[in-house]
């Protein structure tokens, strides 16, 4: 069956662990990894009599969120409790936001898909709003019964709802990579996925172009990009093929499972939970000031949104590169002392250095580029030290190997030790060339015949002969004057 | 010394012709004595009560007593108490021993006060009778055959009685207020947010308070000031400077207008309650306050709007109690749901069970704008009469209950009858204002009837000093059943 004649239609819900030391409601660290339930404190268990204590910094956070995606930080919102039986929901019911929650609206503007095809695509979101976590069963490991850890109980999350504006896996993908680079810059996730601090679902339908919203189905608890974007893939198709097939889709909530790349239905409509939400008792409504929503606005830091727009408007980077040196805030900052160092003419060479052979020992080495052993101003300087033509770009290659081996040495000592100086010295450089041209009059009559590509030949023999001190480009210069073309 | 204050018992205990111990041996023979016939006790903790009143009378040999160090108090059982078990008089938490101590108790351990034991009470707070207990009813000193008033019945009979000379107590519709009036004590609910609610296991969270019985108000004034004051633990306390609700005392009461409900006085009160409380009234004239009537229209709606509210909060306050981590767990179940369905209908007695399936239903999808939205409409409603009220009055008087204490087992099966005895205490805790009951005569049998005093928010001190005047110069309140 094709995909033909069908629009998709995806919403993201996004559930972002907020990097808070302690608990929403409680003084218990979020810690991960600690021994099961050495850090559920009294209210974390939901003992008789406990109390919910609002932690201010998950507020703190979700007004951050609100402010980083243009949307209304709500003066008033209210805690509700989601009332159901689970063992690891201590409380039989879970502290979230129903019917107003703290952040309402806001967008964000995403690249999709590379190169030529490469488009923008703003998604609107609906609202994001403060709840608790629940803790963990463990079925494994009991004979026949279940543990329970209340480690991750009351854990903050911060529920991101998007409108459904999303059009295919690749415009979800690209939003909830955007949204997981959003959380980190502006410091509420460490969006760390194989702990489950940044967990999507799903809600997927198909449609005939012009006609109503199709039935949705949720697939939940996607925890990598790849794993979304093969269960949107796979669900999209299951949908076409069973309406195609002459079937309906019913409303159900699916889980991915990541060894079949097939989607399977946890529960049906029917099977929904009544949650009786209401407001809870034990909590105030919020309330933020303007004082409070403007203190921490003069804290935000610039947002990749508008780093890219300065980035191509200011240093003439293409989009891709601009996105690219925004993933991260720690990468933008390197590259903003990098061009700080080497000046805004430089910020293209200093680009490229950075997405190309930094990026890559990085990612070779497992290292973070905060730990970078080369560092800006390193780099700014190796990158000067070839504009201005002392080094060819291979040169360069090498002396980044030395300062990534002796992080402490300078680009100049280098260039000096290794003798990796271009001859630049013209009378040199011409006898060199008069050399070459007598040792391979083959080459020079085939170019004569006008053959282009024995030119290339004797250049790689002039670099040879000049053991790669020579700069390519005089090289080229010289050998065409002296050959007459 | 059953009839000594609490001013009078500290004064001996500092004086050295009195020392803790021997004030506490005293409690607890009278609770030995007493108890069986009255029930008023589920747990007496004589050991740690000895305890603690050993190292009261070395505080005060030291020079560092309070005015409530040594004296004997006992908790009612939804106070959690560490090392000592809260049961809330349920079979659910029959066993169940807290790690810890509710605010309330921390405090006044601080204070230096003796904590004797837990008293009974409606399981879970849920009753007007103290008859829904797991542990059996309390019985009313006065006539054992009677109802004492609930749901903090326990406490207000170990006060009448005499096993101690104060008792905490918590109020979501009327629960100190009415068994106060019942037993001819004095019992305070402060305005919602006074008194934490930190380690009170909750039944309706928006209208639990915590609140305090003693013999007369100038001894609830001290338990109140002890109990009191801003807890950071629990969100809906109230952030202020802390109070000495002594401090009104004595102050003369002329000039104080009293308003009087035209609808608490229309109909529903029995006559022997009519005439005890005219009299407390002309009393009150006497003192040279005046009495003017006010409208609370809309109190009528008061019971309906509570029977959505606090059940819809129980129900889910109580979905805790799953058999999981701790109290009642059936022994035997085929799965999650079969146990929680088995230890929950094991564990609950009938009355909670009602709650929870009322308020289960009330926050159901289609049901709740029908039913806990417009309950939350009228709560606001009943708060904007009162607010009315009070720009013509001081404070508010009235009946507690439209009854006295009548036999055991009379109401126990008809749940609206039950209801309805809380007619006149119900609107204060929707409003979240204070209310105060104290003994104003009696009725059929001899039987105390309760005045209830109603206050503007945070008007403690005044509503306390309004039910000292009229002590000064009545004995009601010295009224002691024969008992023991």
């Amino acid at each position: 069956m094709s995909r033909q004649n069908w629009e998709v239609v995806i919403g993201l819900e996004i559930h972002a662990q907020l990097n808070t030391a302690s608990k929403i409601f409680s003084g218990a660290s979020t810690a991960f990894g600690a021994e099961a339930n050495a850090q559920a404190s009294a209210v974390d268990i939901a003992l008789p009599g406990v109390l919910p204590v609002l932690n201010k910094g998950a507020v703190e956070r979700a007004i951050r969120f609100g402010l980083a995606i243009d949307a209304e930080v709500a003066k008033k919102s209210v805690f509700a409790r989601k009332n159901y039986f689970y063992p690891d929901l201590p409380k039989g019911y879970q502290i979230s936001q129903f019917e107003l929650p703290v952040v309402v609206g806001g967008q964000v503007t995403v690249r999709v898909g590379e190169g030529e095809a490469a488009y923008d695509k703003t998604i609107r979101l609906t609202r994001a709003h403060l709840e608790e976590d629940a803790g963990k069963s463990l079925h494994e490991d009991f004979h026949g019964m279940s543990g329970i850890d209340l480690n991750r109980a009351g854990t903050p999350l911060l529920e991101i709802v998007s409108e459904p504006d999303m059009r295919s896996s690749a415009e979800a993908v690209a939003y909830a990579r955007a949204l997981h680079t959003l959380v980190r810059w502006i410091d509420i996730c460490d969006g760390n996925m194989q702990e489950g601090s940044f967990r999507c679902d799903a809600n997927v339908s198909v449609r005939r172009p012009g006609e109503p919203l199709g039935t949705r189905r949720e697939i939940k608890n996607l925890n990598s990009f790849r794993f979304l974007q093969q269960a949107i893939d796979y669900e999209i198709q299951w949908q076409i093929d069973t309406i195609e097939d002459g079937g309906k889709i019913q409303q159900a909530t699916v889980l991915f499972d990541p060894d079949t790349g097939e989607t399977r239905m946890m529960r049906s409509k029917e099977d929904a939970h009544d949650y009786r939400y209401f407001p809870d008792p034990d909590l105030l409504p919020l309330v933020i000031s303007e004082d409070w929503i403007a203190r921490t606005r003069a804290a935000m830091p610039e947002l990749p949104a508008a780093m890219r727009t300065r980035f191509e408007a200011d240093w003439g980077l293409s989009a891709y590169d601009a996105v690219t040196l925004t993933a991260s805030r720690d990468t933008a900052a390197f590259f903003e002392a990098a061009v700080a160092a080497a000046g805004a003419a430089l910020a293209k060479p200093c680009a490229n250095w950075i997405m190309g052979e930094l990026a890559a020992r990085l990612n070779k080495a497992e290292r973070d580029i905060t730990d970078s052993p080369v560092s800006p101003a390193q780099l700014a300087a190796l990158v000067g030290r070839i504009a201005d033509g002392t080094i060819s770009n291979n040169a360069g290659k090498k002396v980044f190997d030395a300062l990534w081996n002796e992080p402490d040495s300078a680009v100049d000592t280098i260039i000096e030790a290794q003798g990796l100086k271009q001859m630049n010295d013209s009378g040199a450089l011409d006898a060199i060339v008069d050399e070459v041209l007598a040792a391979n009059p083959k080459s020079v009559e085939e170019f004569r015949a006008g053959k282009e590509k024995a030119l290339n030949a004797l250049v790689g023999q002039v670099m040879k002969a000049s053991r790669g001190k020579a700069n390519p480009t005089q090289v080229n210069e010289v050998l065409r004057r002296k050959l007459g073309a | 010394m059953i009839e000594a204050s609490l001013k009078d018992l500290a004064a001996a205990l500092r004086a050295g012709t009195l020392s803790s111990v021997e004030l506490t041996t005293r409690c607890l023979e009278r609770i030995e004595a007493l108890n069986p016939a009255l029930n008023a006790f589920i747990t007496v903790d004589r050991d740690g009560a000895l305890a603690a009143a050993r190292a009261a009378d070395a505080r005060i040999a030291a020079g560092d007593a309070g005015p409530l160090t040594g004296i004997p108090l006992a908790h009612k059982d939804v106070f959690c108490t560490e090392g000592v078990r809260t049961t809330c008089a349920s079979k659910m938490l029959a066993d169940f021993v807290s790690p810890y101590d509710a605010h309330v108790v921390s405090q006044l351990k601080a204070a230096g006060a003796v904590m004797i034991g837990k008293t009974n009470m409606d399981e879970y707070a849920m009753g007007s009778s103290n008859e829904n207990s797991h542990f059996g009813p309390a019985r009313n000193p006065w006539d054992a055959t009677r109802v004492p008033g609930g749901s903090s019945g326990g406490s207000a009979v170990a006060v009448a009685s005499g096993m101690v000379p104060m008792a905490t107590g918590t109020d979501t519709g009327g629960s100190v207020r009415q068994p106060a009036a019942l037993t001819g004590v004095t019992g305070i609910k402060p305005t919602y947010g006074v008194v934490s609610r930190y380690g009170m296991i909750a039944y309706a969270s928006s209208l639990d308070q915590g609140g305090a019985f003693a013999r007369s108000a100038e001894d609830c004034a001290l338990l109140l000031t002890a109990m009191a004051g801003f807890d950071p633990r629990d969100s809906t306390s109230v952030e202020r400077e802390a109070e000495d609700y002594s401090r009104s005392i004595g102050q003369p009461l002329a000039g104080l207008r009293i308003g009087l409900p035209t609808e608490f006085f229309a109909e529903g009160m029995d006559a022997d309650v009519r005439a005890a409380i005219d009299a407390a009234l002309e009393q009150y004239r006497q003192l040279g306050a005046t009495t003017v009537e006010v409208s609370l229209p809309n109190a009528k709606l008061a019971i309906p709007a509570y029977y959505v509210i606090a059940p819809a909060e129980a129900s889910s306050n109580l979905s805790r109690f799953d058999g999981v981590r701790y109290g009642h767990r059936a022994a035997e179940y085929t799965d999650l749901a079969d146990m929680y369905g088995k230890s929950r209908a094991e564990g609950f007695g009938a009355e909670v069970k009602r709650r929870i399936l009322v308020g289960t239903y009330v926050l159901s999808h289609g049901y709740y704008d029908a039913y806990y939205l417009q309950a939350q409409k009228l709560r606001r409603l009943i708060a904007e009469d009162f607010g009315r009220a009070f720009t013509q009055c001081d404070v508010i008087a009235g009946p507690t209950s439209p009854t006295v204490a009548w036999p055991i087992g009379e109401k126990s099966n008809d749940p609206v009858q039950m209801y309805l005895q809380d007619i006149y205490t119900i609107a204060v805790n929707l409003a979240g204002l204070p209310g105060l009951s104290m003994p104003c005569g009696t009725g059929a049998g001899d039987l105390p009837v309760g005045l209830q005093l109603i206050g503007n928010y945070f008007d403690e001190a005044r509503l306390l000093n309004v039910a000292h005047g009229f002590q000064q110069v009545t004995d009601w309140h010295r009224r002691t059943p024969a008992v023991g």
